[in-house]
């Protein structure tokens, strides 16, 4: 295999030139080091991201009342007053709504959270057992509500992560009693993290039966004799059905509502899934954009290889000439430079790749830097292959030139 | 000596373009060279005799005229074919030895074999046995840097020899040394053209070409004198003279 031996050519010009070997190489190194780092960073945001979302449940629709429209003039959001619990059992009925899994209904208001002499306000949410199936809420200690404690409207509360700590400081609180709104609540849980963002964070809020949250401790408003709710959280039956379980639950909402076909929906459908597409648009343009820097980088890599190339090949003008006149073709000098540019490339690649996986273990020790530099097999396969075609397309016109050489002129030369 | 001609130079011109003057550097130069003969060209610098040496080593065309190689008409070949003639036929011999830098010796003598195409396995052995033969079979791992002038340029005639080519051709092979190490080497040279070998050697230095067998002498794009040497069997007279000069 004639390859082989012009790569053996090429290693042994590349050892017998060390330096200038490394100072050619340190363009592609560094440019394959930062496509696959921001790369890596950018990918590594958008799992961070991704992860945040899920946390709240993948398969989530979230139903809220809509503005109230009198008379042509329209109320604030929320103000429509017309969500009850009525339309969450209806949804519950598997047969009309096959692509409903879970229904999880919600009244939440704002309350006063004292134990001793700690006292928050926080968001406190009334829902029913199938809620932390809903919003994917894993329990630390203790419990979540039973269907039991639920129907029996027990005073039980489960407390967020950071409302726990809030309230309680190194305490373990499940067993321990607190008061809301003057009212006596026993926890019995505490959940887990779950680090999502935004007001709907799990985090800081406390959760009771939803009848004594409609009752005794808010009173809620009634609609049609049925309390209504704040929110109506759906489950859909898989990720491919999130779209046929919103239009199922809009068709009986507005059934329920008496709701005409000129009439807009007197509620809002906020679909989880949707959200999740636009934040990984989102990431994958972040992406896109940071690898594209990245691949500026490789480029002017690139020209360095045939700056130094262009160099090599005028400094080598007498071993050209030797060479061609002790019989080498003009392909073996166009294949003994070319490969040589092509080793160089795919070397510096190699150590621009363990620079990149360096440089994210390092990013790993920093704390502020909240999500890891994800390096994938692509972003690799990406990076290498660039550093070769850049070889190969810099190290080309080098390569020709020296193609080109007299050999008469080039043993002359000094 | 047989007849068996290893080049054959017929009415050779060579014309350069430089600007607009046309600069004639052979005027119909006729030359025949056997196999086993040593020989010298000489002639002051702008004689036409390193135009000579290009156009007998095929690193240049003649612009009129036939050159022959051990019977291949060469003006109809290829580059390419040129190229494998040149591997095949011709050992060059460099003033400035032109070595590749830090490259071991054998690395450097195996460099003709790669383009020759032979296995890695054959072309050591090769290498090696030509390094024996210029008597440095025990600096094979040695890079140039590591060898003395006279080393170096043996090393250098141990890559003109290991394709066993028809001609070795000399370019001022003393040139870059000094009197003691040129002894060595036209030794070597006369050992190798005791071996059988064809030697032809471009020099200006009187001294050297008196140690050939034949001396061609140039002169403005001309052959002025061509004539056997006969009065430099006294070697020992020869030598006191190199030293002295």
């Amino acid at each position: 295999m004639k390859i082989i031996r012009y790569l053996q050519v090429a290693l042994e010009s590349i050892t017998a030139h060390k330096l200038r070997a490394i100072l050619t190489m340190l363009g592609i190194i560094i440019g394959v080091a930062a496509v696959l780092v921001t790369m890596g960073i950018g990918r590594g945001a958008a799992a961070n991201i991704t992860a945040r979302i899920e946390s709240q449940g993948t398969n989530l629709l979230t139903i809220n009342p809509g503005a109230s429209s009198v008379g042509g003039i329209r109320g604030d959001s929320g103000s429509a007053g017309t969500l009850t619990l009525k339309d969450a059992h209806d949804l519950m009925n598997k047969d009309i709504h096959p692509a409903i899994s879970y229904v999880a209904p919600e009244y939440s208001a704002n309350a006063q959270l004292v134990y001793s002499d700690t006292n928050v306000r926080e968001s406190v949410v009334g829902v029913t057992t199938d809620y932390a199936i809903v919003r994917n809420l894993i329990i630390a200690s203790g419990e979540f509500l039973t269907p039991e404690q639920v129907e029996s409207q027990s005073q039980v509360v489960v407390l967020g992560s950071v409302l726990a700590a809030d309230l309680f400081d190194n305490e373990n609180p499940v067993g321990l009693s607190l008061r809301i709104n003057g009212q006596p609540f026993q926890v019995i849980g505490v959940l887990e993290e779950t680090g999502g963002f935004g007001r709907n964070t799990p985090d800081e809020k406390a959760f009771i039966p939803i009848g004594i949250a409609q009752g005794r401790l808010f009173n809620a408003p009634r609609y049609r004799g049925d309390y209504t709710i704040t929110t109506l959280n759906i489950s859909a039956a898989g990720s491919g059905q999130v779209e046929s379980a919103e239009k199922q639950a809009e068709m009986t909402l507005r059934l329920n509502h008496n709701l005409t076909a000129d009439q807009d929906n007197d509620f809002n459908v906020f679909n989880q899934a949707s959200l999740l597409e636009t934040a990984s648009d989102i990431a994958a343009t972040l992406t896109i954009f940071l690898g594209a820097i990245g691949a500026v980088s490789l480029v002017v890599g690139g020209i360095g290889i045939m700056n130094i190339m262009l160099v090599s090949v005028t400094e080598r003008t007498r071993e050209i000439g030797l060479r061609k006149a002790i019989g080498a073709h003009d392909n073996d000098i166009l294949m003994q430079f070319l490969v040589e540019a092509l080793v160089l490339c795919f070397l510096g690649g190699l150590i621009g790749v363990g620079l990149a996986y360096g440089l994210a273990a390092i990013f790993a020790q920093i704390p502020a830097f909240t999500f890891t530099v994800l390096i994938q097999p692509d972003a690799l396969a990406l990076a290498l292959g660039f550093s070769l075609i850049s070889g190969l397309v810099f190290g080309i016109y080098p390569a020709l030139r020296a193609t080109r050489l007299d050999p008469i002129e080039a043993l002359r030369s000094e | 000596m047989v007849n068996e001609p290893v080049i054959e130079i017929q009415d050779m011109t060579k014309v350069y373009q430089m600007g607009d003057i046309k600069v004639h550097a052979l005027r119909g130069v006729s030359l025949e060279i056997q196999k086993g003969e040593y020989v010298a060209i000489m002639g002051a610098s702008g004689s036409g005799k390193s135009t000579l040496m290009n156009m007998i080593g095929l690193l240049d065309r003649p612009t009129s005229g036939t050159y022959k190689i051990r019977g291949v008409e060469s003006s109809k070949l290829s580059k390419g074919q040129l190229a494998d003639l040149r591997n095949q036929e011709i050992g060059f011999v460099f003033q400035r030895f032109n070595l590749l830098p830090r490259i071991s010796a054998q690395r450097q003598v195996e460099l003709p074999l790669f383009y020759a195409g032979v296995t890695s396995r054959k072309s050591r052995e090769m290498a090696r046995a030509a390094l024996e033969r210029v008597g440095l079979g025990d600096r094979t791992h040695h890079r140039p840097d590591e060898l003395s002038g006279g080393q170096q340029q043996r090393v250098a005639i141990a890559r003109a020899l290991v394709n066993q080519p028809s001609l070795l051709l000399a370019d001022e092979p003393t040139g870059a040394l000094d009197s003691q190490t040129s002894l060595e080497v036209m030794a070597l040279f006369e050992e190798l053209h005791a071996q059988g070998l064809t030697v032809v050697m471009v020099t200006h230095d009187p001294l050297v070409a008196g140690r050939a067998k034949r001396v061609v002498t140039l002169s403005d794009g001309k052959i002025v004198s061509d004539k056997a040497n006969g009065h430099h069997l006294n070697l020992a007279a020869w030598e006191a003279a190199y030293e002295n000069h």
